[in-house]
């Protein structure tokens, strides 16, 4: 059994959420060059030559990459071997969300109620998703989440009879309709099978992925390929304003499911993916 | 085609302008976003005067990071305009000329803009960073409780938008991912 204090989590949480907003993944940069020298539209290309400038410039200054710095998303693995003491865990994620938001000059965009709507002024609560796992490690993601891209993303119930082609429909569609207001070029997150809440959690996964990485999946493989092609012909380009760079990833996870269902999840992230990953 | 325009912006200023010019603002401009506008909309249902004059001038719908010590503000690009869509009408034909955002607007703001002359402009989302660099000044005019959605009057220096919706109604989402669609 090994003992950990949670005021690490804490310490961690803090400084992930302001590495996040501030520093992109290194597998992030890399589809964004690539994305550079491919688009075709001259407007795009100077669209995506703002943003990498952008990039620079949020690094060198300390200026968020997006006013948007999200809601917290928190995935945190718990080795069953670990034993936390100091305090219960979910204060001690929330409090390095308050610390890193406050401290690192993010800005608070979380209402206490979602229809009486009064900023908790701290970026509190984070969303949290725990798992417990074999080991003696803790292994935590910590992933803001911007709305523009995140009010596009939805979740189609389809029907098996449906099949794949259906799967590409409802990705295609997601996408589309998403056009400029989720800040493309995008990266595509899917998840398919499960439940309802649980295709919509693979589909949020999926964007915590790096992005050079496939599916292990022969089938899902082609299919994350297929679509990133299909989604670049749509021709909403990066900013919305045309051209041949609309998505930069398509990352897509399965996970079995009902014989009457086929639940499928778009989450639609902005080509500002941000994710930070540590293992304690 | 690329331009300079000062804001507050002119009657010809807004009218000259197309879908897919290029355009750096300088002069002044206003933040509102969601809980403003609201407030707002509130304000005009009571007959109470707006805090900020609409006549000529621009809203970037915008919440900014906040700012670190010795600069006037933090990160500040666009947030996504139809959420506004629902208040944009009646301010635009109270004499609002200009708004930046990103993302689609509903027909009714389309038809604002061509009735009033207006345009809607889109700046880089995701650019918050680079944009933060062309205001010069900000300061809180207005519903000051409501922290990053408060209403800011910003000193900017040619601030780089694109023309989206012009005075005639032409939209550029539409006809420029028209141009590049390649599926059938």
């Amino acid at each position: 059994m090994r003992e950990v204090k949670v005021e690490q989590i804490t310490k961690n949480i803090k400084e992930m959420c302001i590495e996040a907003n501030h520093y992109l993944s290194p597998d992030m940069k890399k589809v964004f060059e690539t994305a550079v020298k491919e688009e075709e539209s001259p407007l795009g290309k100077q669209v995506l030559s703002q943003l990498e400038e952008n990039l620079e410039i949020a690094a060198q200054d300390t200026i968020p990459i997006c006013q948007d710095t999200g809601m917290a998303v928190v995935f945190i693995k718990v080795g069953q071997d670990v034993h936390l003491t100091g305090g219960d865990i979910t204060d001690a994620i929330n409090e390095g969300v308050r610390q890193g938001y406050v401290d690192g000059f993010l800005r608070k965009s979380v209402v206490k109620d979602p229809i009486y709507r009064e900023n908790t002024k701290d970026n509190t609560p984070a969303v949290i998703h725990y798992s417990i796992v074999p080991g003696d490690s803790i292994d935590i993601t910590v992933a803001p989440k911007g709305f523009g891209s995140e009010n596009m993303s939805r979740v189609f119930m389809l029907k098996p009879a449906d099949g794949i082609e259906g799967v590409k429909n409802a990705i295609l569609t997601a996408v589309r309709d998403a056009g400029p207001n989720a800040c493309p070029p995008m990266v595509v997150g899917v998840g398919i099978g499960g439940t309802f809440e649980k295709c919509a959690l693979l589909a949020k996964k999926a964007l915590t992925r790096n992005l050079e990485e496939s599916s292990p999946v022969a089938y899902v493989q082609e299919l994350e390929q297929e679509m990133l092609d299909k989604i670049n012909k749509l021709g909403i380009g990066p900013g919305g304003l045309g051209g041949t760079k609309t998505a930069l990833a398509v990352n897509i996870e399965t996970y079995p499911t009902h014989i009457a269902g086929l639940p499928v999840a778009v989450n639609i992230c902005c080509h500002v993916n941000r994710h930070v990953h540590r293992v304690l | 085609m690329d331009k300079k325009i000062q804001a507050p912006i002119s009657d010809a200023d807004a009218k000259e302008l197309r879908a897919g010019d290029y355009v750096y603002i300088t002069g002044t401009i206003y933040t509102a976003r969601d809980a403003a506008h609201k407030r707002m909309a509130e304000a005009l249902a009571n007959n109470e005067p707006l805090p900020i004059d609409m006549e000529h001038n621009i809203i970037y719908y915008m919440g900014p990071s906040p700012a670190r010590e010795g600069r006037p503000i933090g990160s500040a690009g666009p947030t996504t305009a139809s959420r506004m869509d629902k208040y944009a009408p009646d301010l635009l034909d109270l004499g609002l000329k200009g708004m930046i955002g990103k993302g689609k607007r509903s027909e009714a703001v389309k038809d604002a803009i061509v009735r009033n002359g207006a345009v809607y402009f889109a700046a880089v989302g995701g650019a918050g960073a680079l944009l933060s660099k062309r205001i010069i000044s900000s300061e809180v005019i207005a519903y000051d409780d409501l922290g990053t959605e408060a209403i800011r009057k910003l000193q900017v220096e040619d601030f780089p938008v694109i023309v989206v919706i012009d005075s005639e109604g032409n939209n550029l989402y539409e006809t420029a991912a028209k141009e590049y669609c390649r599926l059938s």
